[in-house]
């Protein structure tokens, strides 16, 4: 029974992660809202990612948005700009590692978990793109600190918005639709 | 003596989420090499029984099984999926979520990669498979450049080529045209007999189904098994209609005629069925039911001049279109899978840009209305339900157009209600949309535009999936918005029954442009445009036909018309 | 175009579509990582010249990259002006000489050759890679990149994950526009000076079909691929795989050849720049 259910997850792990970077691709194309600092929109797709993550775990939010992420730098930018592709996927895989303390499919989730979600997310995006990408730029593409950093704290603010407010939003309505064990009964 | 290949003993399942059974006290028998047809109303536990066959239950769908089952020798309690796929086959409810492939070709070869055989191997048998579905065109095709159809046929190549020996389909007719219809169950009925498969078909279209024989019919109904013999036996003592499904249409002829149906002889096909006294009754019959024929409205509500569009230059798909749409119209729009009915409405409500063509609503110029503004005049139900559902729960979902609309929360209260009554859904009315049959998020759908009454509504394939009793709640509230409030309805549809029965024009796409605009009777005694629009006739045709009939065209049209007589009696 | 990515494949009769995907995928990574890396002038000219010369054999048609190639100049000269804002006197700080054209080191604005060279090197690390980026797209079929994947040691469960999302990305764009309008129809109004809450509760509106019907795909999704037993074995084969050629191994001894070059010069630079000043 157990490794059986192993087999079923790996495979939605797999799907979900498909399925999660297509729609990433297509929010990050379609629906994002520009900040005015280049490179850096107000991105729907980190909502998503939220639930995504939450509903998956790590390795299909990470890889997910990796993938997302690149496939849409290929088309827009001509290549991948690795530095931040990479911080998204770690960005991924920090919020599926509280899929279990969050815990979306077992119906609606408590305020206080919320609020708690919100502070761990924003300290993952202050890691991820205040300290990791822009040092990474830095290393990497020797680009000066001044820009690279402000293009951080932008990217900081703006992902931690998206996902508190569209992921929040997201993770609420999702859970109100999963129903409680034994909850459904026909009314007269 | 042989083994029966699945046995369900005393079975029952109940879905996590559920407070009570969805399958109770299942006891059923297939033995190697049987066709089953399994029929019930909608949402009465035919695909979760299917998913029990399949290994998805318990595995994928947690639940609480009671009894015992087992499939080709496996319990299904203690095997895993895996095991089960080599001996059983399954085509799923929609073909769309379960082509994997970005080709026609991978997806045909999907699980001989999984087997890891060799490309040699796989090319082979892929085009072994392709020929056999003829497929062999379309192989290189993407899942996007195809239709319905096709992709009902690419998800069986799928399937069959791992050559297992149980094959299970899921309502494989729900959106195929009359004619690919035909031919599939035909394909089915032709591969079980070549290699000796057991086959499982889930369809609410029994009629068509029934064209081939079928060894044993299985009707569910509220998760238990209520009739299970051969279908002639079934269909003798009338179990269809109490249970409020649809039985073959001949059948409903003769007992129209006074036939006693337990006086006749295999009446498990019209080509077949016989009895002394048939021919005189239905003679009889006929002579005595007068046709009155209700005038066509005339006033046009909404006209479109030459329309074009494509959606890749080479190959349009509207071409020159021309159509008036009149105020209380009830049309049916059909033609085969991948006509550019779907497309049609989308250019009607703007869903689509039109490439260049008149289109005029009451004089007003269409194109000049955002999609927005139109939806006011007209509302539109897209064929897949999944595309406009929005809101969690039912009650919301329903109400979300009208609290848009800044109504009173007692009069949203209020109308939602109705329209959840009407469309038989009221009792579901605090439960999440996922944890509903496919046939019921479509009528969450319906529900969704119907509250918002407006002058004209264009539903896409309303009773895909649906069976007897919905469908008439359904198509008789349409009717009597049409006829009593004057709201015009365009029915896209590949069913034509529906289309004799409730609509009293037919318009037959083909080729990008209006093929034929006549009384649905008409188009289906004309054989040029059945052959070209992939249409099929009833098995009404067949009988006035066997029986002689003065002229088939008036016994159909006087079926309907006392059916119709009957249900306004109601 | 509905059916494809932004930018496509499309057949075409060259050598390199008639490399194998490995191939390819190898070199555009191999590449892209050693250019973005250097800074040596020379090196980052040569590999563009390289890839320029190949687009041009790779028979794509300028119309046909052509708004893509806007939006990266675009992008690069955006980064290019910010970072001189930010940033006047870097290329002095980095090559420790200056030769000024306008005003002096110890003005905050100034212009000197050392940064005029400095963002020449970053306009080059933004475009090198993207004519291979976009032959790499454009001559290799979707199908056979998850094959490539695999080939090149990534897990085929992962590769193929890369599959389904090419597989239903088209999907998921043609749903997103008909979920958007079957909203719009509803009665919800996206307007553009909403404001940013108001604005997201639209956003929402609008992908919450979409993107409920790809988790209930998902699950689908899964349940189609383990009925068809994928999954269950350690390796899988591929249909759409390319077994290597000739070429193919030509091909990946002159990208060993590029790497190593650049990675010389690393040496022979004593660092990551190449400073013609001093
Ligand atoms: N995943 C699920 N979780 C909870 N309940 C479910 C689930 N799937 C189906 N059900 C319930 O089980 C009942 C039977 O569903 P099922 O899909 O088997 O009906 P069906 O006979 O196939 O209907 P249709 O003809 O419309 O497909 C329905 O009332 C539905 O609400
Ligand atoms: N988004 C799209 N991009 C490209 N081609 C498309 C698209 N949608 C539909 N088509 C093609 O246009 C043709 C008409 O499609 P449409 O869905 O209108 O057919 P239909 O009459 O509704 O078929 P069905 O009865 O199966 O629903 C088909 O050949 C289809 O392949
Ligand atoms: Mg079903
Ligand atoms: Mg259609």
């Amino acid at each position: 029974m157990n490794n059986k259910n192993q087999s079923s997850n790996s495979i939605r792990t797999v799907v979900a992660t498909g399925i999660g970077a297509a729609v990433i691709f297509v929010l990050m194309k379609f629906v994002a809202i520009p900040t005015g600092i280049p490179n850096t929109q107000f991105n729907v797709a980190e909502g998503f990612l939220a639930l995504l993550a939450a509903l998956y775990g790590p390795v299909a939010g990470g890889l997910a948005v990796f993938i997302g992420h690149s496939l849409n730098d290929f088309v827009t930018y001509g290549s991948p700009w690795w530095t931040w592709v990479i911080t998204d996927g770690l960005v991924g895989v920090a919020l599926g590692l509280i899929k279990n303390r969050l815990n979306v499919t077992g119906g609606t989730v408590k305020t206080m978990k919320l609020v708690w979600f919100n502070l761990y997310q924003i300290v993952v995006n202050f890691v991820a793109w205040v300290l990791i990408a822009p040092t990474g730029d830095v290393l990497v593409y020797h680009e000066p600190a001044a820009k690279v950093y402000l293009q951080g704290v932008t990217s900081w603010i703006v992902n931690s918005v998206s996902v508190a407010i569209i992921g929040t939003i997201l993770i609420v309505l999702y859970s109100r639709t999963r129903a409680q064990h034994g909850s459904l009964k026909k009314e007269k | 003596m042989v083994e029966p290949i699945i046995s369900f003993k005393d079975f029952g399942f109940q879905y996590d989420s559920q407070s009570e059974p969805t399958l109770k006290h299942i006891n059923l028998d297939i033995f190697p090499g049987e066709k089953v047809l399994l029929a019930g109303p909608s949402g009465s536990g035919k695909s979760t029984l299917g998913r029990c066959i399949n290994g998805l239950i318990p595995q994928s769908y947690p639940g609480e099984i009671t009894g015992s089952a087992t499939v080709a020798g496996h319990d299904i309690k203690d095997s895993s999926i895996f095991e089960l796929s080599f001996s059983v086959g399954t085509v799923l409810q929609d073909p769309d979520s379960q082509f994997v492939g970005l080709s026609v070709k991978e997806d045909i070869a999907f699980s001989l990669e999984n087997d890891e055989r060799s490309q040699t191997e796989m090319r082979a048998a892929t085009k072994k498979w392709a020929e056999r579905l003829d497929l062999k065109p379309l192989l290189d095709h993407s899942p996007q450049g195809i239709s319905g159809g096709q992709k009902q046929r690419v998800a069986m190549a799928g399937v069959l080529i791992d050559e297992s020996n149980i094959l299970l389909f899921d309502e494989p007719l729900a959106s195929l045209d009359p004619a690919s219809g035909k031919a599939s169950i035909e394909l089915i009925d032709h591969l079980a007999r070549q290699q000796n498969l057991t086959v499982v078909i889930i369809e609410h279209r029994l009629e068509d189904v029934l064209q081939r024989p079928i060894d044993q019919l299985v009707v569910l109904k509220d998760g238990e098994i209520v009739g299970n013999d051969k279908p002639s036996a079934i269909l003798k003592d009338s179990l269809m209609q109490q249970l409020g499904l649809r039985e073959p249409l001949y059948l409903s002829a003769l007992q129209l005629a006074g036939v006693k149906l337990a006086d006749c002889d295999n009446i498990d096909s019209v080509k077949t069925v016989a009895g002394d006294n048939i021919e005189s009754a239905l003679q009889r019959w006929t002579a005595g039911v007068s046709l009155q024929e209700p005038p066509l409205p005339t006033e046009p509500l909404l006209t479109l001049k030459n329309l074009n569009f494509s959606y890749n230059r080479n190959q349009p798909i509207i071409h020159g279109l021309n159509l008036t749409i009149n105020r209380g119209d009830m049309l049916s729009l059909v033609g085969r899978n991948g006509t550019g009915k779907s497309t049609l409405s989308n250019l009607i409500t703007g869903f689509l840009k039109l490439d260049d063509g008149e289109m005029k609503l009451k004089g007003q110029d269409l194109t000049q209305l955002s999609v927005k503004e139109r939806a006011d005049h007209i509302g539109y139900i897209l064929q897949d339900p999944n595309q406009m559902i929005s809101k969690a729960m039912i009650f919301d979902e329903v109400a979300a157009g009208l609290r848009l609309r800044g109504l009173t929360d007692e009069e949203v209260e209020r109308r939602v209600s109705d329209t959840l009554k009407v469309c038989g859904l009221y009792e579901f009315r605090h439960w999440p949309i996922s944890a509903l049959s496919f046939g019921q998020k479509k009528r969450v759908t319906i529900a969704a535009i119907l509250v918002l009454n407006p002058e004209m509504i264009i539903l896409d394939e309303p009773t895909a999936g649906q069976d007897l009793r919905h469908y008439t709640e359904m198509m008789n509230f349409l009717e009597t918005l049409n006829r009593e409030h004057q709201v015009t309805i365009m029915l896209i549809t590949h069913d034509m029954h529906l289309m004799l029965e409730y609509t009293q024009r037919a318009v037959v796409l083909a080729d990008g442009g209006v093929l034929m605009d006549a009384r649905p009777a008409d188009v289906l005694t004309n054989e040029a445009v059945i052959e070209k629009a992939a249409l099929a006739k009833t098995s009404l045709f067949t009988l006035a036909e066997r029986y002689h009939l003065p002229s088939a065209l008036d016994f159909v049209a006087k079926f309907v018309q006392t059916e119709r007589e009957a249900r306004s009696h109601e | 175009m509905n059916s494809q990515l932004l930018i496509g494949y499309t057949a075409r009769d060259t050598f390199l579509n008639r490399l194998s995907g490995s191939t390819k995928l190898i070199g555009f990574v191999a590449l892209s990582i050693i250019g973005m890396v250097t800074y040596d002038t020379r090196f980052l000219l040569g590999v563009l010249l390289i890839s320029l010369i190949l687009f041009h054999f790779s028979k794509i048609k300028y119309h046909e990259v052509a708004f893509v190639l806007q939006v990266i100049v675009a992008f690069a000269i955006l980064n290019l002006v910010m970072v001189y804002v930010f940033a006047p006197s870097y290329g002095i700080t980095i090559y420790g000489t200056h030769h000024m054209i306008l005003g002096s080191p110890d003005h905050y604005f100034n212009l000197s050759w050392e940064q005029l060279f400095y963002e020449f090197n970053l306009l080059l690390k933004y475009i090198f890679a993207v004519p291979l980026a976009l032959i790499f797209l454009m001559t290799t079929n979707p199908s056979e990149f998850a094959a490539s994947l695999n080939k090149i040691g990534v897990s085929y469960r992962i590769s193929y994950s890369v599959a389904i999302a090419l597989r239903y990305i088209p999907d998921v764009q043609n749903d997103y526009r008909t979920i958007s309008l079957a909203q719009q129809a509803r009665g919800y109004e996206i307007s553009r000076k909403a404001k940013l809450m108001t604005r997201a509760k639209g956003a929402i509106q609008i992908i919450m079909p979409l993107i409920l019907s790809s988790l209930d795909r998902i699950e689908i999704i899964s349940q189609a691929m383990e009925l068809r037993r994928f999954g269950h074995n350690k390796k899988r084969t591929w249909y759409m795989a390319q077994p290597f050629k000739r070429n193919d191994y030509l091909a990946l001894i002159i990208i060993v050849l590029i790497v190593l070059v650049g990675i010389a010069l690393f040496k022979v630079n004593g660092g990551r720049f190449w400073n013609p000043f001093e």
